[in-house]
């Protein structure tokens, strides 16, 4: 059975037709053609499907498309600014060298900036437990820690 | 004029795409047409295919396509080659069982590929997959090697009928053995290394394409080594001609090994999609990593340490078993022996060595190189060993290896490599400084204080990377040259675009690899681009895995950096009227000698492109420059790794207090970015020490399918770290570098065992150290 879904993404809305099963983020990623949008796993683990929903970091490998209809989502290509200068806390990232394969990037940039929202001046504990639900193996976390600190002070000085 | 370049902290410049999500991996691409491919893996760790029905899958809707075993066989397609011989102390070849892209006859590891539907969708393709039905006639499994060397055990390949791929030995037995016999200490240790799965967070994908028009293929795959994998595919397995495949691994979501080797699913998709005459795209669901990546580890090993009254090292004995899984992946056969045995020496002048490595066959996913590839399995051999044996004697652990450290280069070590230089004491000072050793038994008391057990661990680790002086692997066995190539494409306004054969994941080389490029030419960073992964563009490579890509491609690049810059110098000296020897080149700048008389590298540039007043009866136009370098020794990377732990004895919960990493890796061009690979490597070494184990029931099913049951280190599992370097140049390349990829995986591991049995006060414990391990050994005690 297909389903028509409707929802606002990065700023824009956007509707198709879709068979009722469709993940989020098949249709981010295949409807949209957004595929900065990752799929690292089939269990909710890894965190690299994070968008931002209504607000709130979501993993968007599990939920259904349908889930979201009428919802706002901002994925990574919805994060920098229009004229293409970096969101703080992708500058922040790029500046302490917080990712290096990329590919849980996008899931960590958009977890970081829900976290920070709402916890503006963490702590490094506070930090390493806000990513329990984003995996990275590349960079063995320490510079993702470093680049969310200074994203956050970033951030709280509006830059 | 322009800052060093070289050593210089430089943002990457590849950071903007990842961090847009503009970023290609291989499940990114689309294409025109598009078909999705879905593999049927096996349930049984053994058994006998009876039969494969598929007639309701094919009239599934949306399903274009179901092949099987029967059908690659009737396609003649071969069977995946292995890379490696190794020869067996019997002096006979090791046994190479045929492995097929799709089971024929029998099955033998859980997640085996039996059958393939491609179809309008994924989903769709997944739907029609439940439909295929498999007859399976299930046979008795082994999982562990020493079970399945055990007469009576199952035997898994016909022609390995004691499921031995080969026998093999490095060393001097009878040296070995005597000087033991007059040895004042033995420290014996047994120990496994525990199987491991890599875990890239991309998930391996493969993506074809055939051209009818131009009867070529195209294949997009998440690969570290594009040239290397079309060489297997088209020479080995589908008798292709090279020139009519292009093999694309684009932005590739990090390999640490598993993505070198030439994959079944990467055969399937490419022979469907002529099949089929669509694309044919296929990417793996991380329960499908966990069944059929190449695991990592997995060695047995009995290790026993020979000392003198004064605590000198006068012999080590080795017996490792190695488990290779079911099927003989593209490198297995050279791990647990050539990247292995080799390193046994480690920092130290033990004289006598001698290393036995039973290489097994089993019931479970082939296993190959994983960060680190034998390295680490040595470093755990010595480290733990030197770290015993300190505590046996009563012996300060760091002034047992300074008594034991080479000081005099270059340095034949008793298992075939010479290291050409290094500097232990001074990695070993320096982290001590670092850890503020010192200090440690004042924060021991607070600890105790507390209620809790404090514990200290060192590893002084040694590698062997920039693999590999290519006559050298040849007569070890290897079945490819090693070396790598370099393109130098200077534009007619003097930017640069370099093709190399070593390929990204992660590793940053196009900003590495452009600090080279733009330091020896003298031109600014941003007119120099580096292109990678794509052997339509990229003359050819032999890829990146053991550390190699600085110190061979790297090379490679400079190689033809200086062909670049003694072309222009000849264009400079007929534009300046001058003699080719008094013409200099610094910072971008031809200069006469002794004159003021000069031409920028652009000029040059645009010269050897419009060619008005130009020599031509001494040169071609243009300037592009290609080289191949081929190494004349491997390179040793070496450092002090230092692990302090905190232990709650009421939980078994390990800390990670304080952790110091002093490594020299020769010359470093970008120490932002070297941190970054040590910080990485060594939480994956520290997830095996802690986390991380692959676990197969005694039937051969895998326990640890997922990121929920196999734990890979989250932020909260791990500390920040101390990390620095010492710079001793490798003497044999012009960058003087050595290596840093996989430093941090080799080393964390002994460095952590070391201090948590420290605070435990226990010989040995098996890694890894969950909190669980640590509890019971705890009330063992």
């Amino acid at each position: 059975m297909s389903v028509k879904v409707a929802m606002t993404v990065n700023g824009k809305p956007v509707s198709a037709e879709v068979e009722e099963r469709t993940l989020l983020v098949s249709f981010i990623r295949e409807n949209l053609r957004l595929t900065g949008t990752h799929v690292g796993c089939d269990t909710a683990q890894c965190g690299a499907c994070t968008v931002i929903l209504n607000g709130r970091a979501v993993k968007s490998c599990s939920i259904l498309a349908m889930q979201a209809e009428g919802a706002e989502i901002t994925t990574i290509e919805g994060v920098a600014y229009p004229d293409g200068r970096l969101h703080p806390m992708q500058q922040a990232f790029k500046d302490h060298h917080g990712l290096q394969c990329g590919f849980c990037t996008p899931g960590m940039v958009l977890n970081a900036i829900d976290f920070v929202q709402r916890n503006p001046n963490p702590t490094e504990k506070e930090i390493r437990e806000a990513l329990e639900g984003n995996l990275c193996r590349c960079t063995g976390y320490h510079n993702i820690v470093k680049s969310i600190a200074a994203g956050a002070a970033a951030m709280a000085a509006g830059k | 004029m322009n800052a060093p370049l070289i050593g210089a902290r430089i943002a990457r410049k590849e950071d903007y795409r990842f961090l847009t999500g503009a970023g290609q991996y291989t499940d990114d691409i689309t294409l025109p047409n598009q078909s999705y491919a879905v593999f049927v893996r096996s349930p049984h760790a053994h058994a006998r295919i009876r039969a494969v029905r598929t007639e309701r899958a094919r009239r599934a809707p949306g399903v274009l396509a179901v092949y099987t075993g029967e059908d690659v066989a009737a396609a003649k397609l071969g069977t995946l080659p292995c890379g490696w011989l190794i020869t067996g102390v019997d002096g006979k070849p090791m046994k190479e069982p045929p492995y097929p892209v799709l089971a024929q006859d029998k099955v033998r590891f859980v997640g085996e590929r039996v059958a393939v539907v491609v179809a309008e969708s994924a989903a769709l393709a997944r739907d029609a997959a439940e439909l295929v039905e498999v007859d399976y006639e299930p046979l008795p499994a082994v999982v562990d090697a020493a079970k399945a060397r055990a007469p009576g055990a199952p035997v898994i390949h016909d022609l390995a009928p004691d499921n031995t791929c080969y026998l093999w030995a490095l060393g001097d037995k009878a040296a070995v053995d005597a000087a033991f016999a007059r040895a004042a200490h033995v420290t014996r240790l047994e120990f496994v290394n525990n199987r491991l799965v890599p875990n890239a967070i991309e998930p391996r994908a493969a993506n074809a394409v055939y051209s009818r028009a131009e009867d070529s293929y195209t294949l997009y795959v998440a690969n570290q080594n594009p040239h290397v994998e079309r060489l297997l595919m088209t020479a080995f397995v589908m008798g292709l001609p090279e020139h009519k495949v292009r093999v694309v691994a684009p932005d590739v979501g990090g390999g640490f090994g598993s993505k070198i080797y030439l994959y079944a699913e990467d055969v399937v998709v490419s022979w469907a999609a002529r099949q089929l005459g669509r694309p044919v795209k296929w990417t793996a669901e991380r329960s499908e990593s966990y069944l059929s990546d190449a695991h990592g580890r997995d060695h047995h090993t009995v290790a026993e340490l020979a000392l003198d009254k004064d605590g000198k090292f006068l012999a080590l004995r080795v017996r490792t078993t190695a488990n290779l899984g079911a099927y003989l992946s593209t490198f297995a056969s050279a791990i647990p022996t050539i990247l292995y045995a080799t390193l046994l020496a480690g920092q130290y002048t033990t004289p006598h060595i001698h290393c036995e490595v039973t290489a097994v066959f089993t019931n479970t996913a082939p296993v190959d190189a994983y960060r680190g590839a034998g390295r680490p399995e040595a470093t755990y051999v010595v480290e733990r060993l030197v770290e015993t044996a300190a505590r046996e004697l009563k012996m300060d652990p760091a002034e047992l290896r300074r008594r034991n450290f080479i000081t005099q280069f270059p340095y034949q070590t008793p298992v075939a490599l010479i290291y050409d230089t290094g500097n232990y004491h001074a990695t070993l000072d320096k982290a001590q400084k670092l850890a503020d050793v010192a200090g440690y038994p004042e924060r021991k008391k607070s600890s105790e204080a507390k209620g809790r057990r404090r514990g200290i661990g060192y590893a002084c680790y040694i590698e062997a990377c920039g693999i590999a002086p290519s006559a050298v692997a040849g007569s070890l066995g290897a079945r490819a040259g090693l070396f790598e190539a370099g393109e130098v494409r200077v534009h007619p306004t003097g930017t640069v675009t370099v093709f190399t054969g070593s390929h990204s994941h992660g590793q940053g080389h196009e900003t590495t690899f452009a600090q080279v490029v733009a330091d020896r030419l003298g031109i600014p960073l941003e007119n120099v681009d580096i292109v990678h992964g794509d052997t339509g563009k990229i003359l050819f490579g032999m890829g990146t895995y053991g550390s190699r890509s600085i110190a061979v491609g790297g090379t490679a690049i400079m190689k033809a950096l200086d062909k670049v810059i003694e072309k222009g110098r000849k264009i400079a000296a007929h534009l300046l009227e001058a003699s080719e020897a008094d013409v200099e080149y610094e910072r971008g700048v031809y200069k006469v000698k002794g004159t003021d008389r000069q031409k920028t590298f652009g000029e040059i540039a645009f010269a050897a492109y419009v060619p008005h007043n130009y020599p031509h009866d001494k040169l071609e136009p243009g300037l592009n420059e290609n080289a191949f370098y081929d190494p004349t020794n491997f390179t040793f990377p070496a450092g002090t790794y230092i692990c302090e732990v905190e232990v709650d004895p009421e939980t078994g919960k390990v800390t990670i207090e304080r952790w110091t990493a002093v490594d020299d890796f020769g010359k470093v061009i970008n120490p932002m970015i070297v941190e970054g690979q040590v910080h990485g490597g060594l939480v994956q070494g520290i997830g095996q020490a802690l986390t991380e184990s692959c676990r197969y029931g005694a039937d051969g099913q895998l326990l640890t399918g997922s990121f929920l049951d196999y734990c890979i280190p989250r932020a909260d599992d791990v500390p920040s770290f101390t990390v620095d370097t010492c710079e001793t140049p490798c003497t044999h390349n012009p960058l003087g570098v050595k290596g840093c990829g996989e430093a941090g995986a080799i080393g964390a591991p002994a460095a952590l065992m070391n201090a948590i049995t420290d605070a435990l006060g226990v010989k040995d414990l098996p890694m890894p150290a969950t909190a669980e391990t640590v509890w019971r050994a705890l009330r063992a005690h």
